[in-house]
């Protein structure tokens, strides 16, 4: 059974060819970009949001070059777990989701807020703007966070989400993902990003994950299934790990010569 | 060994019951002695508010210092943490109940350090909000004096009731002017 089409959403066939044809203009750069391109037509709601001026470059000032401080104080431990703090056990395929999060240098960001949120395993969320006639789990909001360690280290229990469709074009489903929300040691380094899971077929259809024009740094996004840490008649284990850059400084040859 | 960064993503239109919390937008409690607000509005390029937007502010205390106190999650109305976070409403109009930041050392110019989510915006957008003023600071400024006269306005608050108006333009004729860092 589908829905019908609103009259205004394009087909995939349509959205396909717009990421085939800005991936074969990116074919022949050679240039290499890391993040997404703001300016992103497949993806439509980027038509009237995207700034159109190139961003200006500034060196950080003593603010920028420092980072929010959070402390046992903001996170509770057990904010790590989203499989408890209801009455049961939510549905779905349970899984553990760890990695580091690290600068451009490999140092690691130490005692930082990561925060995630995600769909259910049915692949709703629990909001009301999300009218997916898919079923919301009592035992389920979707909702976590952390403090790095000693070693830039996260982890999280949670329910593998599931895809979902929205609204973009006409069948439009998102890969299964969570969303991740991450400081760095430097607010120049502030990121908010989401992690997918590997081998998802809905990859090249999505103009989100495709916004992100170049393979190798699409490949940053997706998460690493790991048997070490897949853990005995309990849960898979995902290993992702988060690379922040821009905490670097250019120094005016003023500083230098202090 | 120099790392790639990990590309961002859009916030997405979900991100209210996993980024707002309660507080997150006083960073100090309103009406407190001191306080101030710091309001605005973002527009698209059509002119129209977002409603799914999240603005966050990273600032000095008045005295210009940094603060390294943890709460933010968690206020209890006296420590000063200098982070704030707030979503947008249905008209795109977002507020904060704050400080004046300080410069941060003596003849430079102040500001809020300003980062901008979206759902429809893949990666998050770095601006400043400066503190007004008719000192010699914001014209010795470096970004500001760098900037032609249309364009250096977008970054300068404007004086509004109890404290400052910031309105921040995705896109068009008032597009707000946005940062990167070396290292980005």
């Amino acid at each position: 059974m589908s829905g019908p089409a609103a009259p205004t959403l394009g087909s995939q066939t349509v959205i396909s060819s717009e990421i085939a044809a800005i991936a074969a203009g990116y074919q022949e750069t050679e240039g290499e970009e890391n993040q997404p391109r703001l300016d992103y037509p497949p993806y439509r709601s980027t038509v009237l949001r995207h700034p159109t001026h190139v961003p200006i470059e500034v060196d950080p000032e003593a603010i920028e070059r420092s980072a929010p401080c959070f402390g046992d104080r903001d996170v509770d431990p057990l904010d790590a777990d989203l499989t408890i703090g209801h009455p049961g056990e939510p549905i779905g395929e349970r899984i553990l989701v760890t990695g580091r999060v690290v600068d451009g240098d490999g140092r690691p960001v130490r005692g930082q807020l990561v925060e995630i949120w995600q769909a259910n395993a049915a692949g709703r969320y629990v909001h009301r703007r999300d009218q997916h006639p898919a079923p919301l789990d009592p035992n389920f909001t979707g909702a976590g966070r952390c403090l790095t360690d000693q070693e830039g280290g996260y982890r999280f229990q949670t329910i593998k989400p599931g895809p979902y469709p929205w609204r973009n074009h006409h069948n439009a489903w998102r890969p299964a993902h969570i969303h991740f929300s991450v400081f760095g040691t430097c607010f120049t380094q502030r990121l908010v990003t989401q992690m997918y899971f590997p081998g998802d077929p809905l990859f090249a259809f999505d103009p989100i994950y495709q916004s992100v024009v170049d393979q190798r740094a699409r490949d940053r996004l997706v998460a690493t299934y790991d048997h070490d840490l897949t853990s005995h008649e309990w849960a898979i284990g995902y290993r992702w790990d988060i690379v922040l850059t821009g905490s670097r400084r250019t120094l005016p040859e003023s500083e230098d010569a202090r | 060994m120099t790392l790639l960064a990990t590309p961002g993503q859009t916030v997405g239109p979900f991100f209210h019951y996993g980024l707002p919390y309660e507080g997150d937008r006083d960073l100090v409690p309103p009406g407190s002695p001191g306080s101030v607000a710091l309001r605005g509005q973002v527009f698209d390029g059509a002119g129209g508010g977002v409603q799914d937007a999240l603005v966050e502010i990273w600032q000095t205390r008045p005295d210009g210092t940094v603060a390294h106190s943890p709460g933010s999650l968690r206020r209890d109305g006296w420590a000063f943490t200098g982070f704030g976070r707030a979503s947008t409403g249905r008209d795109g109009q977002y507020a904060f109940s704050t400080l004046v930041p300080g410069p941060s050392e003596p003849g430079k110019a102040a500001f809020f350090a300003v980062t901008v989510f979206a759902r429809g915006l893949l990666h998050r957008l770095f601006t400043r909000a400066y503190v007004p003023g008719d000192g010699a600071e914001l014209a010795a400024d470096p970004l500001l004096s760098s900037l032609p006269a249309e364009r250096r306005q977008t970054l300068i608050a404007a004086r509004g009731e109890r404290g400052f108006v910031f309105d921040i333009h995705l896109q068009g004729a008032r597009e707000t002017v946005f940062l990167r860092f070396p290292g980005h």
